[in-house]
């Protein structure tokens, strides 16, 4: 199934360091989607330390490059890069889903900056992100748009829809990237719904794809460093993921998709798994 | 009043730069001159109700101002979360502009019978929900469609409809038009949307003939619904008769009923709802056959208002 390497190199500090934040807001809210969030970290590190052109003193730059998390679900790690680039206080991840937090459990533009899109409901980021390219192609800007999609959100046909669109108004400047850990919700995307062969998809919905390594920080540079692959395509980048990783004790299990009631003692573990709450 | 609207969203988009035509594999040759004109404005897309609203919204975001413009069932009830989430969540001035609203495409059956979609629409918070009467309002509509920040719902009707809608009167969203005010009480108050409104002041002249005071409200903007208006013209009537072409489930009767019973007046008017029953339509035949089948004609309307009056 994949086409990539398998030598994925161990997590560096940064990676950890990203991850504990990410500890941080489930510890804040004593919930969170875990797995789903840790499969994105180095897709979102790469994207805001090398990738996309952003200030976040001006969430709202017109020249920006847009990000959308069209998986909302995975939001802690977006909300971690975020506060880890300053567009608001980390304290805020201590208030993740308190009542009166600006970060909840799905991201909301408006509630918190640099948040491009409301998602959580499957499937909208990718037409929102067709809009935002075409927005840009009318006035002259040289903005991209990047959607992150998750591997069991593409089974929804809206997904489809905003490929053929983009495809036809070959948008190179919208990327979307897979986070592809093949793992959803009730199972693996194998047994639930397989997406293969999924790079021949979106080569035939009209978008060049490249298959990375989603945790190798170096491949993903040089992919994205890349872009656009195609002058006159939309670019799929498919990241082979881990549901989880960094947390063994998590990696590849459904059952960390989500939690709730998170004690001090699973926190503790996280962190312990982690390389500890203050390395 | 569908060329009408179209042909204004062309209109507007030579004087205002945020307005942007999307259509969703409509009629061929649609707008072909705003096209040739402004092609990065104009865009016919494929049968992707869900992706067209994302888009829209995504434009929106980015300053734009889309007109989208499909068969009404499609564009309310195919794509209901993208309206809700990505048009009403993040309150875009995004205009959905519904061909064929109520009973138009009766011969299509129930598929196409858009009946339900000012119940769906005026469900979802930040939603604007409009049905013009004729095409003369419908380009007052649409020029103060240019002012409106929120998501717009533009339910379209036939074509051809009689004009009755009057410039004096003014317009403005969310403000209900007395189209006929005696200023009588203890008479009889009809509350109409769309082009319902054009037989409610014909069955109002029938009333009249037949010495019943009758004054008819039209509510162009089902919401934010007016109702300063309803309660000033239905306190002082003792039957308020509320016409639609529309399911009575959710609709403009609903809306009316929920505004008297929660502010009534003294003393309670008796409230009777005119509009669809709560079942699929069984037949074909054109637009006035079904309104014919409902009740919803203008001498069936003052048939039943008299006999409210018994």
């Amino acid at each position: 199934m994949s086409k990539v390497a398998s030598s994925t190199p161990p997590l560096d500090e940064r990676s950890l360091d990203l991850r504990r934040l990410v500890v941080r807001a489930l510890d804040g809210g004593k919930r969170g989607h875990v797995g789903s969030s840790l499969s994105l970290i180095e897709i979102l590190r790469v994207l805001y330390d090398d990738v996309l052109r952003f200030d976040p003193a001006r969430p709202g730059w017109p020249e920006r490059d847009r990000c959308i998390l069209s998986k909302g679900h995975g939001c802690i790690a977006l909300y971690a890069l975020l506060a880890d680039k300053g567009f608001f206080p980390a304290a805020e991840l201590d208030r993740f889903c308190h009542v009166d937090a600006i970060l909840g459990g799905h991201p909301e533009r408006g509630k918190a900056p640099g948040i491009e899109a409301s998602t959580g409901a499957l499937g909208h980021g990718l037409s929102i992100g067709v809009g935002m390219a075409l927005a840009a192609r009318m006035q002259k800007r040289s903005s991209r748009v990047f959607v992150i999609a998750g591997d069991g959100e593409i089974n929804e046909g809206s997904v489809w829809e905003a490929a053929l669109a983009a495809g036809k108004h070959k948008l190179a400047n919208l990327t979307v990237v897979v986070d592809y850990n093949k793992l959803q919700s009730a199972g693996t995307t194998r047994e639930i719904q397989d997406l293969e062969p999924l790079a021949d998809k979106w080569t035939s919905f009209g978008f060049r794809v490249r298959e990375v390594d989603g945790h190798d920080v170096d491949a993903l540079r040089t992919c994205f460093k890349d872009l656009p692959f195609d002058g006159a395509k939309p670019s799929a980048v498919i990241a082979h993921t881990v549901k989880g990783k960094g947390v063994p004790f998590a990696e590849n299990d459904a059952a960390w998709h989500h939690k709730s009631r998170l004690g001090d003692d699973v926190i503790a573990e996280l962190y312990a798994a982690i390389g500890g709450r203050d390395a | 009043m569908r060329k009408t609207c179209v042909d204004m969203v062309y209109t507007l988009a030579k004087r205002d730069p945020r307005v942007v035509f999307i259509g969703s594999d409509l009629s061929p040759g649609l707008l072909d001159d705003m096209k040739a004109e402004m092609p990065d404005h104009h865009y016919m897309e494929g049968v992707m109700e869900a992706n067209v609203i994302g888009m829209a919204a995504g434009m929106a975001m980015d300053g734009y101002m889309p007109f989208v413009n499909t068969i009404a069932t499609f564009i309310t009830r195919r794509c209901y979360e993208q309206v809700a989430l990505d048009l009403c969540l993040h309150d875009l001035p995004v205009r959905l502009i519904g061909n064929g609203g109520g009973l138009v495409y009766a011969p299509l059956g129930p598929t196409h019978l858009a009946i339900e979609d000012m119940a769906i629409m005026r469900a979802l918070p930040n939603m604007t929900v409009t049905a013009v009467a004729d095409a003369d309002e419908m380009v007052r509509l649409m020029e103060a469609s240019l002012d409106w920040p929120h998501p717009i719902y533009m339910r379209l009707a036939k074509g051809g409809d009689p004009i009755v809608s009057d410039a004096a009167r003014g317009f403005e969203i969310g403000k209900a038009i007395a189209m006929r005010e005696t200023g009588a009480s203890d008479g009889v108050l009809i509350v109409a949307t769309g082009v319902m409104t054009n037989r409610a002041l014909t069955a109002a002249d029938m009333l009249e003939a037949d010495g019943i005071a009758c004054e008819v409200l039209h509510v162009h903007t089902v919401k934010p619904l007016d109702h300063e208006a309803i309660l000033r013209m239905a306190s002082r009537a003792r039957l308020v008769v509320i016409v639609e072409e529309h399911t009575i489930v959710g609709g403009l009767g609903s809306a009316v009923t929920d505004v008297l019973v929660e502010n009534p007046p003294t003393p309670m008017p008796t409230i009777r709802r005119l509009g669809i029953p709560d079942r699929f339509a069984v037949n074909y035949g054109v637009q006035d056959d079904l309104l014919e089948i409902y009740g919803l004609q203008p001498a069936q309307i003052a048939r039943s208002i008299t006999d409210s009056l018994k």
